[in-house]
């Protein structure tokens, strides 16, 4: 809880609180997220909301990634199923975060294929169904300028997915699937760092997504408060039916939540697993990490 | 040999900086079509560039019109010719140091904390959210920067002119040595300026305002590295903003003669 400044301008603030119920509120609100915006509310419209397929397979062949003469990925094969949770775990600059950016697209492969539910995603071809992703960043990449409630509903609102009251319905829906009730107006500025992954999460499932990756969740957080995320991804997981991937270095998360868990190691899939398998791996790597991750105190048998 | 390997890789670089500019103007102008959904965050950083910039603005065009009527009015009155004071500040204020001034006010101020924004977004991966978000970044974000800034410099420039003016006039009127009453001052100038030398300024001022938005926009966009690289980019964007307005200006003067 730092700063606790809102860094809106007094006349948006003032608007901004007339925003519930009153007409002047509900004009400004309207504008505030554009004239098209409120033109288009009733209209058909090009993204249906509900249109969720509930989970997608993921099928990466073959992929490899340079940086500058450096291979980061080498060779990934990997199979995600439809529904699954399923993580991938390794030490820091193993490659991890990168493969979770080429299943976004936010990386292109220098070799390989990633097919999303059969659809090659680097393609130029259009993909048979529509279908949604979105990610929740290590840094939660909130907008700061932007209030909780904006940052939730900020691709309802932009995509204009449907009419401002049930934006604001699924905004509250979201907040409350990640123990937010009731946070809509408060600046990104004034949330601990917990707060803000759980506000990341809740942005995701705005869109109704069909896949759903959390790069490094835990990362910058306490235990209990890693805790807490755990349990809300779990919640979810039981009222949302999508495919979950997990990058982390945190094995206990992984071995928490993860239906399978992949183990990375200099750019390549060393192991994959139940976290039953892994936990009982004989491969090296695999023996390693689990070791430092589990020294326990020095001196005491483990 | 290393020597020209350097200079060329450097004028490589410039050329492929050039050409990334000259992209991102052509899909930021693309979308202008979408200019109405993003009202809000355009008079919002109207507000910014406008009301932030106007009052230092206004105090520097002020000096800038009394320094100038009293270095030139001085020198005028040497020969007797101090009522020509009123045209000479009226024309410099509005052909270019109107433009020039504000343009450099709000590239220094406005440009720096756009490339800085931008910047700190693209670093803490707030950019590749959007793009997860499905929401073109250049749309959401460039496009009413350089909205806003093409329209509020020329609004800037029509204060900081006039309030240059003013001071001259003040100084013409109130020195001594110049001593030329105000509406001397006044006649003078209305008769040398018409309409078309303002609007002239204007135009400067309009081209200036895009580069300022690119400049910040792009090198916001192409930031790296962290609290460091957020440094580096603000005052990147100072100093090419500052080149190309200097280079835009001259090539514009000649246009318009």
């Amino acid at each position: 809880m730092a700063d606790k400044q809102d860094p809106r301008s007094p006349v948006t603030r003032f608007l901004g609180a007339l925003g519930n119920g009153t007409q002047v509120g509900d004009l400004w609100t309207k504008l505030s997220h554009g004239f098209t915006a409120t033109l288009m509310e009733g209209q058909d419209k090009l993204i249906r909301y509900e249109d969720s397929h509930g989970g997608l397979g993921i099928h990466i062949e073959a992929l490899n990634k340079s940086f500058n003469g450096n291979p980061v990925l080498k060779n990934i094969n990997l199979e995600i199923l439809p529904g699954e949770t399923f993580s991938l775990i390794g030490p820091s600059g193993t490659g991890k975060s990168v493969l979770l950016k080429h299943i976004v697209k936010l990386l292109m492969p220098d070799s390989g294929k990633i097919y999303i539910d059969g659809h090659d995603i680097h393609s130029q071809e259009r993909a048979p169904r529509n279908y949604r992703y979105s990610m929740v960043f290590q840094s939660s990449a909130l907008f700061n300028s932007l209030t909780v409630g904006e940052n939730v509903g900020l691709w309802l609102r932009e995509k204009r997915v449907c009419a401002e009251k049930q934006i604001r319905q699924i905004i509250r829906e979201k907040l409350s699937l990640v123990g937010l009730d009731g946070k809509e107006e408060m600046m990104t500025s004034e949330l601990s760092g917990g707060m803000k992954k759980r506000v990341a999460i809740a942005r995701s499932l705005a869109m109704n997504p069909d896949l759903i990756l959390y790069d490094e969740p835990t990362a910058e957080l306490d235990p209990v408060t890693s805790d807490e995320l755990a349990k809300v991804i779990i919640g979810l997981k039981e009222k949302v039916r999508l495919t979950t991937v997990i990058v982390s270095h945190d094995l206990n998360f992984a071995l928490y939540l993860s239906d399978r868990i992949g183990m990375m190691h200099d750019g390549q899939v060393v192991e994959i697993g139940t976290p039953q398998q892994i936990k009982q791996s004989q491969n090296p790597i695999v023996r390693g990490f689990i070791y430092t991750t589990t020294k326990g105190i020095k001196g005491e048998d483990h | 040999m290393r020597s020209i390997s350097i200079v060329g890789q450097k004028l490589l670089n410039m050329a492929q900086a050039a050409g990334e500019m000259l992209a991102l103007l052509a899909e930021t102008l693309y979308f202008t079509k979408e200019a109405p959904r993003n009202l809000p965050s355009i008079t919002r950083q109207m507000s910014d560039i406008g009301i932030g910039t106007l009052p230092i603005a206004m105090l520097l065009s002020l000096f800038v019109g009394m320094v100038l009527s009293l270095q030139t009015g001085s020198e005028l009155a040497l020969y007797g010719t101090q009522e020509a004071i009123g045209s000479i500040v009226g024309l410099s204020m509005v052909r270019e140091l109107g433009p020039m001034m504000t343009s450099l006010l709000v590239a220094g101020r406005i440009g720096s904390a756009m490339a800085a924004e931008v910047g700190a977004m693209k670093v803490y991966e707030e950019i590749d959210a959007l793009r997860t978000l499905e929401i073109n970044p250049v749309r959401y974000l460039a496009m009413p920067r350089l909205i806003a800034c093409v329209f509020a410099v020329p609004a800037l420039v029509i204060f900081a002119d006039l309030v240059g003016i003013v001071g001259g006039g003040m100084i013409a009127a109130v020195n001594p040595k110049i001593n030329v009453p105000f509406s001397v001052y006044y006649d003078n100038l209305v008769r040398s300026l018409d309409y078309m030398e303002v609007l002239k300024g204007l135009l400067k001022s309009f081209v200036f305002g895009g580069i300022i938005a690119q400049v910040g926009c792009y090198v916001g966009f192409k930031t790296t590295g962290g609290a460091r690289g957020i440094g580096e980019s603000t005052t990147r964007s100072v100093v090419v903003s500052f080149v190309l307005i200097m280079i835009a200006n001259y090539f514009l003067t000649r246009f318009m003669m």
